[in-house]
């Protein structure tokens, strides 16, 4: 259609000289405001930026909520202390909302838009595949707090570290002996089809096989499903113990129609604590599950021979003695996954102290100062229990409990060595080029 | 598992889905019925009603019953007053034109999704079902809430159907759908009718959403998958048929279920939108719907 107002036209400009010298006023007037003006002292007292990538919001919320507050608390106790290298710590969060599209342009927006040292905090294991190549691209260490096994196989990048958290493969082998010899030798498996639903897929039946039991059904269910009634007629008749590890809004659902489909006339349950982070076990409906046995990567409940570093984790953090926010006793924690944050805080400014980290242009120092890192020993940095730390896989390895529901509680009855969880390394981020 | 109890289990489950997805649809139905325009929102106050009911049940202590009984009153007609004001406000001003509408809608859709997510957040919050009771077949056992949400969309369906065919109101509604201009000529509010229609598609997928809730959680992002199957029911049952949207539902519900229970999800799906697309090949108006005048 024809130009009829003439916004096109150049002849027919109105902008008079005054109208251009208030614009150019303006502009400066706000390019001199504060925020964009950077730091001019010298850069040592700039504080260090963490770009903390959260699932605020999609199918991750429940766990984005309490990743914020546990690594809230950490970078408050760290920043009491003196900082990392006497500078204060700053997080900047951004919500991916649980997408691995959306992680992705969140880790570029950190790197160069908000310029931070780091991007730590992601824990959905299909949002760290699809971040990760964004953060090699852009060369900005990514400390993710996911359990998923895609940091140690050395698939992903060299700038990715999983140092506070151990990873899928590590927890099953640390299970299976238990599971063969307490719970049963045929096991069905439930789980949820996506990545991390996979590396429990791959990693459980040669586990068992090694230890005289066998997986006799695998049953995969969408992460976003709301129904579950319909996968239980899979599960054979001969099966001794029901394996189950769920994620997903729908959690809660998972575990009532298990109870409604069973009854009491079931088999054995062995379940990871993803089934039921942030749902009350005295759910109504969850009564079934009383006697069964949880996987638990920090115990939910207080447990009476809790180290004082755990005690003290426990209330910089805000959860009382049921794992609940103090003042709110239905808001039940993500125990098993939140200390994650806290011990990879910690991990990052040993790793910044040791390479003298200046900025950004030391990133390269840091990732080599990070590989470098053998253990960790169990302390007030380290509530959760000692770890080692394999820098050519960049995933450290960890202690694990079992849990068995009794009374209204979960009671920890088992906990593993950090050997029985080791494993061969599959490949060496260290013969990467940074 | 035996097939005659896993076919049992299947239709059991795949008649839950169809009596919530009937009521959905049939709210959809009605407000393309009658107004001629697509809610594309709808799966959003199937939403409301499932994050209102837990607002509800939750202030009021005591018995669930009570609070759930409370939820199934209050929630329909609260997300209905929220649809008037939305038509009010933004459809009447486009004069209901169908592309505008559906932009609009959209629209509508995001605001609502969004303003649940900022004020409920993003977490699933459970509500406790008005009664517990497991049903103890001598194969599985199943819950009894789950067959009474049958049986109350079944009630519901017949009370709708009734008020349809049976009162003024209805034949109000049905003189609007038939011919608008004529409708108008004869003396009907219809600008009023259209209001009451809208709301009453609303209130319909609430009272869905509130009977669905204590089965599975109220989430903000729930809305989508109603959505979706509401679409389906609706154009394979044909627009403005209640009879057709019954079928339809009942058709793609236990479909859903077997198919589901058998095969996987996704072949069921897979199966449901091959259905939409033959329909609209052979048949557009649907299985039981008129031809538009």
């Amino acid at each position: 259609m024809a130009d009829k107002n003439g916004f096109f036209d150049l002849s027919r400009t109105t902008l008079s000289r005054r109208t251009a010298l208030k614009g150019i006023a303006a502009g400066a007037g706000l390019a001199l405001a504060p925020g964009f003006v950077r730091y001019s002292q010298a850069q040592s007292s700039a504080p260090i930026k963490i770009g903390f990538q959260s699932h605020r919001t999609g199918i991750g919320a429940a766990y984005g909520r309490w990743y914020e507050k546990t690594s809230a608390a950490a970078v408050k106790a760290i920043n009491d202390a003196g900082g990392i290298g006497g500078r204060q710590v700053e997080l900047v969060i951004e919500d991916d909302g649980t997408d691995p599209a959306r992680g992705a342009e969140v880790v570029n927006k950190f790197a160069k838009q908000h310029k931070t040292d780091i991007v730590f905090g992601t824990l959905f294991s299909h949002v760290v595949i699809g971040s990760a190549p964004a953060a090699g691209e852009n060369k900005i260490p990514y400390f993710v707090v996911s359990e998923g096994h895609h940091v140690a196989s050395t698939k992903l990048n060299r700038y990715v570290f999983q140092p506070g958290i151990t990873d899928v493969k590590s927890q099953i082998q640390s299970m299976a002996p238990w599971i063969a010899a307490n719970a049963g030798k045929k096991v069905t498996q439930i789980f949820p089809d996506f990545a991390f639903g996979y590396d429990h897929r791959d990693y459980l039946p040669p586990a068992l096989k090694a230890q005289g039991a066998d997986v006799i059904a695998q049953i995969a269910i969408p992460p976003t499903e709301s129904s579950f009634t319909k996968y239980f007629p899979q599960i054979p008749a001969e099966t001794e113990v029901i394996y189950h590890v769920m994620v997903g809004p729908a959690v809660l659902t998972f575990v009532k129609e298990l109870g409604e489909f069973y009854g009491s006339q079931r088999p054995q349950l062995f379940g990871f604590m993803d089934s039921l982070e942030a749902v009350d076990i005295n759910s109504p409906g969850l009564e079934f599950l009383d006697g069964s046995h949880f996987w638990e990567g920090s115990p939910r409940y207080a447990q009476p021979d809790d180290s004082a570093a755990q005690k003290a984790y426990r209330a910089a953090v805000g959860i009382d003695d049921n794992g609940a926010a103090v003042g709110d006793a239905k808001d039940i924690s993500t125990a098993s996954h939140m200390f994650g944050c806290w011990e990879t805080l910690y991990v990052v400014k040993k790793a910044m102290e040791d390479a003298g980290y200046k900025g950004p242009e030391d990133r390269a120092k840091l990732v080599e100062a990070t590989e470098a890192l053998k253990e960790f020993a169990e302390g007030p940095e380290h509530p959760q229990g000692p770890k080692t730390f394999n820098g050519k896989i960049h995933q450290c390895f960890g202690i694990q409990n079992i849990s068995k529901v009794e009374g209204g509680k979960l009671k920890v009855v088992h906990k593993t060595k950090i050997e029985d969880g080791l494993y061969e390394p599959e490949g060496d981020y260290t013969t990467q080029a940074l | 598992m035996h097939f005659g109890p896993h076919l049992l289990l299947a239709a059991l489950e795949g008649l839950v889905t169809s009596a919530v997805l009937a009521l959905t649809a049939l709210g959809l139905s009605l407000v393309f019925g009658v107004m001629r325009i697509v809610n594309v929102a709808h799966g959003e106050f199937f939403m409301l009603g499932a994050v209102l009911a837990w607002a509800i049940s939750t202030a009021i202590s005591g018995h669930p019953a009570i609070g759930f009984a409370a939820a199934l009153v209050i929630a329909p007609l609260l997300v209905g007053l929220i649809a008037f004001l939305a038509e009010w406000l933004v459809l009447r001003r486009l004069n209901y034109n169908p592309e505008s509408t559906i932009v609009a809608t959209i629209g509508m859709l995001y605001i609502i999704q969004q303003l649940a997510l900022t004020f409920y957040g993003p977490e699933a919050r459970p509500v406790e079902p008005p009664f517990s009771y497991r049903i103890l077949l001598p194969w599985f056992g199943y819950s009894g809430y789950k067959l009474s949400v049958v049986a109350a969309s079944a009630i519901l369906l017949v009370v709708t159907w009734l008020v349809l065919t049976r009162t003024r109101i209805g034949l109000i509604m049905r003189a609007t759908q038939y011919d608008r201009e004529t409708a108008q000529a004869f003396g009907i509010p219809v600008e009023r009718v259209y209001a009451g229609v809208f709301a009453i598609g609303a209130m319909l997928a609430a009272i869905a959403a509130v009977l669905i809730v204590p089965i599975s959680q109220a989430h903000y992002l729930m809305g989508q998958d109603p959505l979706l199957l509401s679409f389906i029911v609706v154009i394979i049952g044909g627009l403005g048929s209640l009879r057709g949207t019954v079928v339809a539902a009942v058709l793609i519900g236990l479909s859903d279920g077997i198919v589901s229970m058998f095969f996987s999800p996704t072949l069921a799906k897979i199966i449901a939108t091959l259905a939409v697309a033959m329909v609209l090949v052979f048949r557009p108006q649907g299985l039981f719907g008129t031809t538009p005048r």
